[in-house]
């Protein structure tokens, strides 16, 4: 037990003194989660427009300034020709050109048909869908106020309420999956690359020769990376609700319970890659290339998982990220309890002991 | 230049005889790409519907049937209260609530209008707004139609009416896979660069090996040189590989010039391996390194434009973006791949990205001093 501690204070040593390391390690959440927090956001506002107006007419200036105004939108230029579209188009300036045939408010209020046309950008679709949609919802809106004196029968009356975010701020749903995507890529990076360090600079070999059992030093390399990762998730935690606004609906305790939880499986991960590599570089880059994008695609919170094909929802569920991510929006964001997420737990839990099978298997106390 | 071809043929060396970096460099973008497309989309499709239902009429049928016929919505399930609905939304089994109200047909028919609720989940903001958005426009849709059952309207419109038409210009199919390629390809492209080259002085540093190179006659530059080329070219196969993939798998064939593609990827791979060597410069270990790159990376990337949209971001964000090579680079590959637009389109881009470059790799030299 004695030599345990030994290790463990070696390790501390370690991080208190490098404290360029330390500094980056504290400091790198808490500016990621303010930036993204405040940054992220599906919601998709302020796009640049442009208008071809064969009309110039009354009604057709109505419906550009009310587009103008709206807060999805921003008449960024004029064209005057169809071929002036495709080069606003190339330069990438513009999201939508809406077009007005000549005679518009005549047709309109005459022959009581008159035509607008919505040219979109769908090199994006999910913008363009969206634009389009936003777009003809005003025009729409404009043609009820013409007919606002015809009386509109038989009406249903929507009323929408938005559960849990009556805002719908971005950082709800990004506080949650950015914090998971940070947590796990610095854990696992941090715990893979001071494992594979001793190799590299030889100091491996001291420590293969000393009495501590392999299980315990493993465990003593652990320790010091599950507590800066915690001090991680404490900043994280009082940056979101102080700075962001995002609440903690739920227990302080279960939220905390389950971040020791993860970080304990992204430590895992860590010292798992520690043991297939052997230089600091190799580990830095399987736990950069190799966790980045799984984390960052598949984890849920960038793209909804029920869209894609089969065969990547069930890869998905091999992303640890994924799951937390799910426990954080029930716990801070829902305030749902423990009922509600032991499940994930559980399966954080089994991904954990897992892992630390196979690295305590792969893990060999001789260095040839 | 002689001190310059020993020093480049000393890295070649480093990176060929270390199969592991060589891998990764090589085969991780190949399946990335090949594999993460599919999962990128942003599209969204069956919400799922729990319904409450306190009315069992006629037209609380029709409509339901209508609203889960529509493609976008599942039924996931009929629940007997409001609560009870709510703990399938708290459980993830549904993302949108509508409730009808009891004597909802009576009102309907007797007062001319019914109240509805519609409880949306709105953890993630996008998805809740686009989903109510649906559910509105069906419910405008449902009111037509009953107005078309109850009074004839005459046959001449006798209202005035905007008849919008709309286009998808570029991507018709609005095929997302066109889209997300391109910006996966700049981001596997980011990672392997920043990564490299700045691991790369730091990696000397700590193993003691820069003591030889600041004893030998190697000037700064040609040292600064002699890391980046080698890193430059592994970029450009990357960027190859990259394309050879989105066209075998993809059958994506930039509408613009390749040539444009490559010039373009030769100045960001440029810039961006500066702003690596640069944090390399700065750092004493390579995990100083590494988390510091991380750190600038993963800006580079969330802010890039890849997945959400720039225009979006609160202004002091966009001004971030406009010092981010990433941002231009997703914004380019896009429209020389979709749209074929030519140099004088994405010169402001060009520039941007040259001019970023340069600084940062002056300033990584500068800070590199040949004494410790």
């Amino acid at each position: 037990m004695k030599q345990f501690i030994i290790f463990v204070k070696k390790e501390f040593y370690h991080i208190f003194r490098d404290r360029k390391s330390l500094l980056i390690i504290i400091m790198m959440p808490i500016v990621q989660i303010i930036l993204f927090g405040f940054a992220l956001t599906n919601e998709i506002k302020n796009s640049n427009i442009a208008v071809l107006d064969y009309a110039k007419d009354e009604s057709s200036a109505a419906i550009i300034q009310r587009l103008d105004a709206s807060r999805y939108f921003n008449v960024y230029q004029t064209v005057n020709s169809s071929k002036e579209i495709e080069a606003a188009f190339k330069t990438g300036k513009v999201r939508l050109v809406v077009v007005f045939q000549p005679g518009f408010r005549e047709a309109l209020l005459h022959t009581n048909k008159a035509q607008v046309q919505l040219i979109a950008d769908a090199s994006d679709p999910n913008t363009a869908t969206t634009v389009t949609n936003y777009a003809s919802n005003i025009i729409n809106d404009y043609q009820k106020e013409l007919n606002a004196l015809v009386q509109q029968p038989y009406m249903i009356k929507p009323e929408i309420r938005m559960l849990y975010n009556p805002q719908l701020k971005g950082a709800y749903n990004f506080v949650p999956g950015v914090m998971a995507m940070i947590l796990i890529l610095i854990a696992a990076m941090m715990t893979s690359v001071a494992i594979v360090r001793e190799k590299e600079i030889n100091t491996m070999e001291v420590i293969l020769v000393s009495p501590l059992k392999p299980l315990l030093f493993i465990i003593s390399k652990a320790i010091p990376y599950i507590s800066l990762s915690l001090v991680n998730v404490i900043t994280i935690l009082i940056v979101s609700v102080t700075v962001l606004d995002v609440p903690i609906n739920g227990s302080v305790f279960l939220l905390m319970g389950e971040a020791v939880l993860f970080i304990m499986t992204a430590v895992s991960l860590g010292l798992m890659i520690s043991t297939f590599t052997k230089t600091q570089q190799e580990a830095q880059m399987i736990s950069l290339m190799a966790l980045f994008l799984p984390t960052l695609l598949l984890g849920g919170f960038m793209f909804p998982i029920e869209n894609m094909p089969l065969p990547m929802q069930i890869i998905s569920n091999g992303v640890p990220s994924k799951w937390f991510f799910l426990i954080v929006k029930d716990v801070m964001i829902k305030g749902l309890g423990f009922s509600a997420v032991w499940k994930h737990s559980l399966i954080l839990l089994g991904m954990t002991i897992f892992l630390l099978a196979v690295s305590f298997k792969k893990f060999k106390i001789r260095l040839a | 230049m002689r001190k310059l071809l020993v020093i480049l043929e000393k890295e070649f060396r480093q990176i060929f005889r270390n199969p592991a970096i060589l891998r990764m460099v090589l085969v991780m973008p190949v399946m990335q790409l090949i594999i993460f497309p599919l999962a990128a989309n942003y599209e969204v499709k069956n919400v799922l519907l729990s319904v409450v239902d306190h009315d069992h009429s006629s037209y609380s049928q029709k409509f339901i049937s209508k609203i889960s016929g529509s493609g976008y919505f599942k039924l996931a399930d009929f629940s007997v209260s409001y609560d009870k609905a709510l703990e399938s939304i708290e459980s993830g089994r549904a993302d949108l609530i509508i409730e009808i109200p009891a004597g909802f047909e009576r009102n309907l028919v007797k007062e001319n209008t019914a109240p509805m609720l519609i409880a949306v989940n709105a953890v993630n903001g996008a998805k809740a707004s686009l989903g109510g958005a649906y559910a509105a426009s069906i419910i405008r849709d449902f009111n037509t139609d009953i107005q078309m059952e109850w009074i004839r309207l005459p046959k001449m419109n006798t209202q005035p009416t905007i008849d919008i038409t709309s286009s998808n210009w570029y991507n018709p199919t609005m095929n997302y896979k066109l889209y997300m390629v391109p910006g996966i390809l700049v981001t596997l492209l980011t990672l392997i660069g920043s990564f490299l080259a700045s691991l790369n002085i730091v990696h000397e540093k700590e193993i003691g090996t820069i003591e030889q190179i600041n004893v030998s006659p190697i000037t700064k530059v040609e040292f600064i040189l002699g890391k980046l080329i080698p890193f430059w070219v592994m970029g450009l196969v990357t960027l190859t590989l990259g394309l050879i993939v989105s066209w075998l798998f993809y059958s994506i064939t930039p509408l613009g010039s390749i040539g444009l593609i490559y010039v373009f990827g030769m100045v960001f791979l440029f810039t961006l391996l500066g702003v690596g060597l640069l944090i390399s410069t700065y750092a004493e270990t390579q995990t100083q390194a590494t988390f510091v790159s991380f750190f600038v990376m993963m800006l580079f990337m969330l802010l890039g434009g890849l997945y959400t949209p720039i225009e979006s971001m609160p202004e002091w964000a966009k001004w971030i973006t406009k010092i981010n090579p990433v941002a231009y680079f997703i914004e380019v590959m896009r429209m020389i791949v979709l749209k074929g637009s030519s140099f004088s389109d994405v010169k402001i881009q060009f520039f941007s990205v040259l001019g970023l470059g340069v600084f940062f790799n002056s300033w990584a030299v500068l800070n590199y001093k040949k004494r410790s």
